[in-house]
């Protein structure tokens, strides 16, 4: 009997010969070495930095950039994750500081970010490569939140008898992630990975050009191509943009996530196995090739045993700690007291620059952050209006939703960002145009949220309680009041709560754009942040993003926690 | 020189633990002393709440008590003993390895080289009869099959003691009954390297089957009640007289802690004195026992025979008992339950006559009068069911409180001197009868 630990095993098919499989396995590991040299070698001479050619050739080049500037995002918003995850997880003084912080942060714009980070790195790095360092760190903050969230959450919900398991075999820090902290966060590390791309993708025209005070950096890539395409008023430019964007999220999809969304089946939690799990072509037919089996049982194996033997050596499995926590060290002391002063000294420079303000400034702030507030609630209401009786009929008709999901999916997957040039040309002759395609643009890139969710929760309304709806002869109007929204509830609030954080974000990209040479802005606080991020307006991008930051977590608080809290109680399916 | 040589493997010196602080401070163990020796199979047999499975944890060193010493084999504990393992009730199986990865795995981690483990993982697995079933995932198997998984990954690592955590409950009756068959095969043969075994158990039976001596719990607080050596030959036979007695014994010794009224009933919330805690015992249950009870001739029953005819386990009857003799419907003489006249009466009453007798029974009660005072005293007669939950939060942990007031609020209600609003959340004071004194 031969057996082989398969810790990343890709189905059998030993026995097969050299395959189809290992011919495209061969052409793709030939194509990233390519690009990987061509990059090196910075790219082709039409990619003349800062000059954004409009050629359509270019377009695979630029893509390839974007995607890196993705991929380098995406890899530090990981190892931020699991950092910072891991530090609220398992030290509670930490907890309390980190998650509220998570909260903030998540509700801060990304081009708030970008003087700081700009500045910041523009003091260390050579001007191109801090520009290049600031757009990945732009697009990480679009990135990074909801990964920690998942992470973090995840570590918490470890279920008692795994760690107690994991204590008493003595697994050390290392085994512990490896196989059980990573394995049981898996699901929800790829799908919020998912979701991480989808708002990286959204904000990338933001994150490769941008103005900061008199200078104007322009990074070649995707995001710089669509927006000098609408920029130039380029239809045509910006349609082959849009089509590059498209195939490359669908590329992305198909040979990454839908392949490792099936590979993270194995790491579902129920003891039961499901009816309908995720497939992938590509990951079976990566299963069939043979290269990767032999590269796995020749290198990989013995690689993974050969450091988990090292690991097993050198660290022993930590001691338990006491069970009441015990006293601050001098050191935490110290470190607090360090954090506390920093955090002083900037709160009072903020001031500082806050009390420069005139009152009338603030005003416009005010008005702004009511504006916006505005138009989030109609997009909202919109999303609503239309979601919600297409979400049922797609969540209670298995035919139906065989057919549109996939359809939905590769529809939400484009950035609203993207096509948004083309309806402002169409909407901006209209009065009042900018204030409608701002509403247009945040319910373009939040209305999936909320259909998501809503298909979610129809197909979750049990089978008998819709019988007996109908037996007991509920009109139309009375299933849905009786029975519809209250099952849809839970599912609603969450899908809003989602859906109004990024409505909010995405005001900093719907209020304010170049278009055809000249900048259309509305009122509004996301106007009012681009503008002064592009004008160097420091005291009043600080005083803006704090407005909106404010009013964001306040709206949280307030009341979207309230109406979870009551979803949670009150219309929970058990 | 002892000629049995029975060297004590652990040994705990006055070991206490207590959770939370100021007035909501709870003593979940309290002044625990015992010894666990070499060769020896030792159950802890107790119902639900008792801390049974705390002491495993602090025994193992994943807990370390508030107070008091724990050593193995003379010295003093300080973290998880690298002797120890346990087998859990859940089996506590990583759902993505594999059954062959789960055993190698807890090799694996101690440094033990790749070939070694293999033989071992591979043997272990056939001593255990999973052979073929090395590449299935533990949701492929049965739950007898996965906790053969839990035991062999136990094994691997050769414990010097095998703590068990109540490791058949979660089986259906074969496969609970097919494995503790192999448990004591491997055990009494000597086939594994084991020196001593400590089983949490709430099912008496099951501890007189396997155990050498057990050590009988009780809750609030937890505390040893008792120990009993069981000196019956091995392969024990259940029907047989001398092992029924035993079981009895047990049920004598658990059920029979009746203590003076006053303790008994216990003090109202707030005031002096230990709160009684209610047993979590429905209506349908007590008026299940007692009816069954009225038909037996005699009136009474050992309490060992009562388990299969109600459907309960040991655990539950045992609460189910102390329900009923709390509210004065049977007695608790040497492992028999009798029946009294006032729980004939309300045996053989129609249903009202049932609620009017059950209400005076409640009204007895100091939680029950506590909390009906209250009640009159509030406006419009009602209480929020946090404030009330909160009000007792200071008695018991929280989630303890929460079940005590579920158990009033279905009490009251079948006894209609209670109503309760779901959706508001709110205790009412029903209609009293007028003539109250």
């Amino acid at each position: 009997m031969t057996l082989s630990t398969r810790s990343f095993s890709m189905g059998a098919g030993s026995e097969r010969r050299f395959g189809i499989a290992d011919v495209l396995v061969l052409f793709g590991l030939a194509a990233l070495l390519y690009a990987g040299v061509r990059l090196a070698i910075n790219a082709p001479p039409s990619v003349q930095e800062p000059v954004i050619s409009l050629q359509p050739h270019v377009l695979p080049w630029y893509a390839l950039r974007s995607v890196s500037r993705m991929l380098a995002a995406y890899l530090l918003s990981m190892v931020f994750t699991l950092v910072y995850g891991r530090a609220a997880a398992y030290n509670r003084r930490a907890e309390q500081v980190l998650i509220p912080l998570l909260d903030v942060l998540q509700s801060v714009p990304i081009l708030s970010f970008l003087p700081v980070v700009l500045l910041g790195l523009r003091a260390i790095f050579p001007e191109r490569l801090a520009a290049e360092l600031s757009s990945i760190v732009l697009i990480f903050t679009s990135q990074v939140w909801n990964l920690t969230f998942a992470w973090y959450q995840s570590l918490r919900t470890i279920p008692k008898e795994l760690r107690e398991a994991s204590a008493i075999f003595r697994l050390n820090t290392w085994f512990q992630f490896k196989t059980l902290e990573l394995p049981f966060a898996a699901i929800a590390l790829v799908w919020n990975s998912m979701m991480s791309w989808a708002g990286g993708w959204f904000f990338l025209m933001a994150a490769e050009i941008f103005t900061v005070g008199e200078q104007d950096y322009r990074l070649p890539g995707l995001g710089a191509y669509l927006h000098e395409a609408a920029n130039q008023g380029n239809i045509t430019a910006i349609l082959w943009g849009v089509l590059a964007l498209i195939l490359t999220i669908l590329v992305l999809d198909q040979l990454v996530w839908r392949p490792l969304m099936a590979w993270t089946e194995r790491f579902k939690l129920e003891m039961v196995e499901s009816d309908n799990p995720p497939t992938s072509w590509f990951y079976d037919l990566l299963g069939r090739s043979h290269i990767l089996n032999w590269l796995n049982q020749r290198i990989f194996t013995p690689l993974d045993e050969a450091l988990d033997a090292r690991m097993a050596r050198w660290f022993p499995p930590k001691p338990i700690k006491p069970v009441n926590g015990g006293k601050l060290t001098p050191v935490e002391i110290l470190l607090g007291l360090g954090l506390l002063g920093i955090i002083l000294y900037g709160a009072t420079q903020a001031f500082h620059l806050l009390f420069s303000i005139s009152w009338s400034s603030w005003g416009v702030i005010a008005l702004g952050v009511g504006a916006t507030f505005l138009r989030v609630m109609i997009s909202l209401i919109i999303a609503l209006a239309w979601t919600i009786p297409v979400g049922v009929a797609i969540g209670t008709n298995p035919r139906l939703a065989s057919f549109f999901q996939p359809l939905v999916q590769v529809i939400a997957s484009v950035p609203a960002t993207a096509i948004f040039p083309i309806f402002v040309l169409l909407l901006i002759q209209l009065p009042g145009g900018l204030n409608l395609s701002a509403v247009l643009l945040m319910l373009m890139g939040t209305q999936w949220y909320l259909l998501f969710n809503v298909i979610a929760g129809a197909s979750a309304i049990p089978q008998d309680l819709r019988y007996t709806a109908r037996l007991i002869h509920l009109n139309k109007w009375e299933q849905w009041r009786t029975l519809i929204l209250p099952a849809l509830f839970p599912y609603l609030v969450t899908g809003m709560i989602t859906a109004s954080g990024g409505a909010w974000n995405a005001s900093i990209v719907s209020e304010y754009i170049t278009f055809g040479g000249r900048v259309v802005k509305t009122l509004g606080i996301g106007a009012l942040i681009t503008h002064s991020t592009a004008q160097g307006d420091y005291s009043m991008l600080l005083a803006s993003t704090l407005a909106m930051v404010v009013t964001v977590v306040l709206i949280n608080r307030l009341f979207w926690r309230r109406m979870y809290l009551l979803a949670e109680e009150r219309y929970r399916m058990e | 020189m002892n000629l049995n040589s029975q060297t004590s493997l652990v040994e705990l010196k006055h070991v206490q633990q207590v959770y939370g602080s100021g007035a909501r401070r709870f003593t979940a163990i309290q002044d625990i002393n015992l010894t666990i020796r070499e060769g020896e199979f030792v159950a802890l047999l107790g119902p639900s709440g008792c801390g049974k499975s705390t002491l495993l944890r602090i025994i193992t060193g994943l807990q370390s008590p508030t107070e008091g010493a724990v050593l193995y084999r003379g010295q003093p504990l300080k973290d998880v003993n690298p002797h120890a393992t346990i087998v859990f009730q859940t089996f506590a199986l990583f759902p993505w390895l594999t059954v062959y990865e789960n055993v190698d795995l807890a090799l694996k981690v101690r440094g033990i080289p790749a070939e070694a483990r293999h033989n071992r993982t591979l043997e272990l697995l056939d001593k255990v009869g999973l052979d073929g079933f090395e590449t299935a995932y533990p949701r492929e198997l049965s739950g007898g099959m996965r906790q053969k998984v839990g035991f062999a990954r136990a094994i691997a690592v050769e414990p010097e003691l095998l703590c068990l955590d109540e490791p058949f409950s979660a089986l259906d009756l074969l496969s609970a009954e097919s494995l503790r068959g192999e448990l004591m095969e491997l055990w009494l043969s000597g086939s594994i390297p084991t020196r001593a075994i400590l089983m949490v158990t709430h099912n008496i039976e099951e501890a007189v089957f396997m155990a050498d001596r057990v050590i009988l719990m009780d809750k609030e607080p937890g505390r040893v009640v008792g120990t009993l050596e069981i000196n019956l030959p091995h392969p024990r036979q259940r029907k047989s007289p001398a092992f029924q007695a035993v079981v009895d014994q047990v049920y004598a010794a658990l059920a029979g802690q009746t203590q003076p009224e006053a303790v008994e009933l216990g003090s109202a919330p707030g005031e002096p004195g230990t709160t009684r805690r209610l047993p979590q015992v429905r209506i349908n249950e007590l008026t299940g026992l007692l009816e069954h009870l009225v038909e037996i001739p005699g009136k009474r029953e050992d309490i060992y025979r009562l388990a299969e005819p109600l459907g309960a386990d040991s655990d539950h009857l045992l609460d189910l008992i102390e329900a009923e003799e709390l509210l004065g419907f049977v007695r608790v003489q040497q492992g028999d339950v009798i029946l009294t006249d006032l729980g004939e009466t309300f045996a053989e009453a129609r249903i009202l006559a049932r609620k009017e007798i059950f209400a005076t029974r409640i009204r007895r009660l100091p939680i029950f009068r506590w909390l009906l005072s209250m009640l009159r005293k509030a406006d419009e007669q009602r209480l929020e069911w946090d404030v009330v939950q909160a009000a007792l939060e200071l008695e018991f942990p929280p989630d303890e409180a929460e079940r005590q007031l579920d158990t009033i609020v279905d009490w009251g209600r079948y006894a209609e001197v209670l109503a309760y609003d779901d959706n508001e959340g709110m205790i009412y004071l029903e209609m009293e009868p007028t003539v109250e004194k």
